[in-house]
């Protein structure tokens, strides 16, 4: 098992970042405009890179499969986005930011990622604010912060439950404003389906225009994979229908490392799924932990409604296993609870595959507090009551609006259901420290590399990397490659390379046009979600995903020779779309159980039952796993291991405790 | 638990692509449950047409949490169907009766094509952000956020004004095929902001340049785009356009 470099710069963890960015050779200005950039994806990460290299100066060329940039995935986020900017003086800076990351993310994160993303948090909402993104204000004009769940100061920035929408909104109009100035050429409703390799670095790819079916050749001097997280390999998640990890498995398998592929993020606030006609899963903001108390009945099987169970017959889980934490503990710890509760018979409604979440007391909290801000000191219960919801609507609003769309139930009158989801790949494609992946000149951003999380992701923290690496890391970092590169003539795609790369991606559709067997890709997605929920979900065990490898080559096996694709490839043609993305799924469902495998030990988002505390908590390795998992792709669907060792200098590695 | 007991009749507009007629095809799905969304009741229909060898039907989706803007039809004579407020992706079968006849069409706008059966082409909303909708502001050095203290109902008007999910229906129902709430969403929502004043009458002017090269009609305020509008983006937004839209001509040369 080969060992690989990470290419940390020397020196002090606070230091590194800085002394990089003023010793990093530089492009000068009329080379740039002769430099190429591919950058494959348009959500925070992509689009923040592709405005913010062109501004620079560089040619970008930037890809997505939707209709419009503006609707990448990351328009979907709701709850926040995470800056040491201590503006509510609670004790928050970078040093702070960066260890409570590192020890969300289950010490298996790398130290000078983590704290480079620190430092540069507090940049990013001054940019996105000089942009005019409307983050939510106090009444004295400042900007207004709340919590999410694994810290205990507030530094997370929103916009309603729609933070998302206005950052990828600010990062889509600097692009826009590129694309309009000739500095971008953008590419919407195209498919990028392989990676051109020529001398051992990437110089371009193929894509495939959606709407015509033509397969295009486009070069670049680097190529940058902005191109988000697989969590769809579960079928059920709360990730858009879109969301593939075609990009990232054709680099793969074309050289570039896949890192901590079983690191999945179980969402604990979820709606819960009301029937197999499911197509995703929807989220309720991890923000309304900071106003909701999770609770189930203390009796078994209880069918009353929750109202009428009384206060001293509710266990509030959370709060009495983690006190110092409660209902604001890190997703993987709600969500083992939540779970470990239904387990053992405590859960609601119909599935009981649910726990509550309860706004009542701090909506009766909240109507107090408004109540004697008007005068009135000694209100009624109905008054708080009434006070304190328009509290919550002006909070939570439209999540509430959601949850009542989706269930058809009132969650004002009556306690949420929730239930945790997939939600967030930690794992993805290994890059090192400039972000370029083993792959040189084959870079990765976002939610599609591995770094920055560890075994788990705190909230807020997905919008903060993916615009750190687009706006302020990837920028300077891709310099140090193309500064050598400058030379580079743009190379003609009718390069071999080019047409052995685009005979592989024909190669492929024309197979799936051609195998004409009879189950739709739909129904083998759904099996290996299945496969994949159950065998490599919230709780993996050997003997579990020993069976899960066998099911999915099975699986492979029974799609390549029985799926069915309507239609043709030299035409618009969703359905051959799906089926080339559920292909890679399949295999990338293989690795991810591999991963589970080879991990002996439970580490964020990764729980083996083998190896737990008395008390149910993970129980990590240390000795024997503290390293990055780096799969290398061989012939034939094979994979082997590298590792990255993971050197805690700054922060004392410790067992992780919210009690 | 999936299935329930709702028969329906969907008559869906089939358009093989931009260059050639389409017309109503009749389905019969039964079956349905209640608690499925609007696609998910489509997901339903294409999984019966390609087990029966058939090509589903085309539209465009993508978020399903009625954020994206993608999900874009009009359901029985209007966009995103017969709910306030919601997008096609939130609406639920069970705000349908059983045995209903549902009638589904694309988008329809001169400046919006076809592309295939429900699916139809808004880049030209892209194209009219490209020509003015940002602050010209380059990656680095922004000043710190709080430097610039805005009034909280000042910077909650610019949100609600930023709430647009540029999904098209505000001109898709328009009898004229306006692109005004659109753009006069964005340009609010800057115009409303500290930052974004240096460009305010030049934005305004060369988004409504934009607005009407792409071949979007006039507004003759009916005030359809805001009974339909998924997000309830106000008029009122119109009315501030126009007046920057104004003011830009008495403003010299050089400011704009
Ligand atoms: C419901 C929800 C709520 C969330 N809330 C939060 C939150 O509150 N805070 C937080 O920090 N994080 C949140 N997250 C996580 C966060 O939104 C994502 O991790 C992040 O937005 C990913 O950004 P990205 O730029 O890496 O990828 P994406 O936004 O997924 O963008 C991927 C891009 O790649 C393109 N693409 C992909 N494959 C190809 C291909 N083969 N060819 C061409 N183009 C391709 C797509 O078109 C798209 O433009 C949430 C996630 C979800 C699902
Ligand atoms: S104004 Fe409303 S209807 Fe028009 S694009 Fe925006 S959200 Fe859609
Ligand atoms: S699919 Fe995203 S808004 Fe409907």
């Amino acid at each position: 098992m080969a060992e690989i470099n990470a290419n940390i710069p020397e020196g002090e963890l606070t230091e590194k970042w800085t002394k990089f960015k003023s010793s990093v050779p530089l492009v000068n200005p009329s080379n740039k405009r002769t430099i190429e950039v591919i950058i494959v994806g348009s959500g925070l990460a992509g689009a923040s890179a592709a405005a913010t290299l062109a501004e620079m100066g560089y040619k970008v060329k930037c890809f997505c499969f939707q209709d419009s940039p503006r609707r990448a995935h990351s328009i979907a986020a709701q709850g926040g986005i995470n800056a040491a900017k201590n503006y509510q003086n609670d004790g928050d800076s970078t040093y702070r930011l960066f260890y409570d990351t590192i020890k969300g993310g289950d010490y298996r994160a790398r130290e000078a990622n983590v704290h480079r993303l620190a430092e540069v948090s507090t940049n990013i909402i001054d940019q996105c604010v000089a942009q005019g993104v409307p983050l939510a204000r106090e009444y004295g004009g400042l900007l207004d912060n709340r919590s999410f769940g694994g810290t205990q100061v507030q530094r997370t920035f929103y916009a309603a439950g729609q933070t998302g929408q206005q950052l990828l909104l600010g990062a889509y109009s600097a692009l826009e404003r590129q694309i309009g100035m000739g500095k971008v050429e953008m590419f919407t409703r195209h498919e990028m389906l392989e990676v051109v390799k020529i001398d051992g670095k990437a110089r371009g790819i193929i894509a495939r225009n959606l709407i015509t079916g033509e397969i295009e050749r486009h070069f670049g001097h680097a190529v940058v994979l902005g191109t988000g997280g697989y969590g769809n390999v579960f079928y059920l998640s709360t990730n858009a229908m879109g969301s593939n990890v075609t990009a990232a498995w054709k680099a793969h398998k074309q050289g570039a490392y896949f890192a901590n592929p079983c690191y999945t993020q179980i969402h604990p606030t979820c709606i819960p799924v009301s029937g197999d006609h499911q197509s995703k899963l929807t989220l309720m903001s991890e923000s309304l932990r900071n106003d909701g108390r999770i609770w189930v009945p203390k009796k078994k099987d209880d069918t009353r409604k929750a109202s009428e169970i009384p206060e001293d017959e509710r266990d509030y889980y959370l709060e009495r296993r983690y006190p110092a934490f409660g209902n604001l503990v890190p997703r993987d710890v709600a969500s083992r609870a939540a779970k470990e509760r239904c387990d053992a018979g405590y859960g609601v409604g119909a599935s009981k595959l649910a726990v509550y979440l309860d706004f009542k007391a701090n909506t009766e909290r909240y109507g107090k507090i408004e109540a004697s801000k008007a005068g009135n000191h000694n209100p009624d219960k109905e008054t708080c009551m009434r006070l304190g919801t328009e509290v919550i609507k002006a909070k939570y609003g439209n999540l509430f609006d959601m949850y009542a769309q989706i269930t058809g139930e009132n969650p004002y009158d009556t306690p949420m259901r929730i239930y945790p989801a997939v939600h967030y790949t930690m794992g993805g494609l290994w890059v090192d420290y400039n972000l370029m992946t083993s792959v040189p000149g084959l870079y990765c951003t976002g939610e599609a590399n591995f770094s920055d999380h560890g075994a788990n992701r705190l909230g807020a923290s997905a919008l903060m990397q993916g615009l750190a690496d687009g706006y302020f890391v990837l920028p300077y970092t891709i310099g140090q490659y193309l500064s050598k590169e400058i030379s580079v003539k743009a190379i003609p795609t009718d390069h071999p390379a080019f047409v052995e790369a685009e005979a592989r991606a024909v190669g492929i559709l024309n197979t799936l046009i051609n195998i004409k067997g009879t189950k739709s890709v739909d129904y083998f997605h759904k099996k290996l979600g299945h496969i994949m929920w159950e065998k490599c979900g919230m709780a993996r065990n050997e003997k579990g995903l020993n069976e899960a490898i066998q099911e999915i080559r099975a699986l492979r096996a029974d799609f390549w020779s029985n799926v069915r694709v309507p239609g043709a490839s030299n035409e618009m043609n969703p359905e051959l779309e799906k089926a080339g993305r559920v292909a890679d799924f399949i295999e990338l469902g293989e690795l991810m159980c591999i991963d589970a495998l080879n991990r002996n030990e439970s580490c964020g988002g990764h729980f083996r039952e083998e190896y737990q505390t008395e008390e149910g908590e993970a129980l990590r390795d240390d000795v024997n796993y503290a390293y990055v998992a780096a799969w290398e792709f061989k012939e034939g669907v094979n994979f082997e291991l590298h590792k990255e060792e993971l050197k805690f200098e700054n922060i004392k590695v410790a067992q992780r405790s919210y009690k | 638990m999936s299935t329930g007991n709702m028969n329906l009749t969907l008559k869906v507009w089939r358009q093989k692509n931009n260059k050639t007629k389409g017309a109503l095809v009749d389905y019969k799905l039964s079956e349905i449950s209640p608690d499925m969304s609007f696609l998910e009741m489509f997901d339903v229909l294409n999984e019966e047409l390609v087990n029966k060898g058939d090509e589903p039907v085309v539209f465009d989706h993508d978020c399903r949490e009625g954020i994206c803007g993608a999900c874009s039809m009009f359901i029985n004579g209007r966009p995103h169907g017969p709910k306030d407020l919601v997008t096609t992706c939130q609406l639920h079968m069970r705000s349908f009766k059983d045995g209903d006849t549902i009638v589904v069409e694309p988008w329809r706008a001169a400046a919006f094509p076809v592309v295939k059966d429900l699916m139809v082409d808004r880049t030209a909303f892209d194209r009219i952000i490209a020509s003015g909708g940002f602050i010209s502001v380059n990656t680095g050095n922004a000043q710190d956020a709080n430097a610039l203290p805005i009034p909280k109902s000042q910077a909650d008007a610019a949100f609600e004004a930023a709430a647009c999910i540029g999904c098209g229906a505000c001109v898709a129902t328009c009898k004229n095929a306006s692109a005004m709430l659109f753009t006069s969403a964005k340009i609010s929502q800057l115009a409303l902001l500290p930052q974004g004043q240096p460009e305010r009458y030049r934005r305004a002017q060369s988004m409504v340049a934009q607005m009407d090269a792409e071949g979007f009609g006039n507004c003759t305020n009916t005030g359809a785009c805001e009974a339909e509008c998924p997000k309830g983006i106000s008029l009122e937004n119109i009315a501030r356009m126009n007046r920057d839209f104004y003011s830009a001509k008495f403003v010299s040369e050089e400011e704009v």
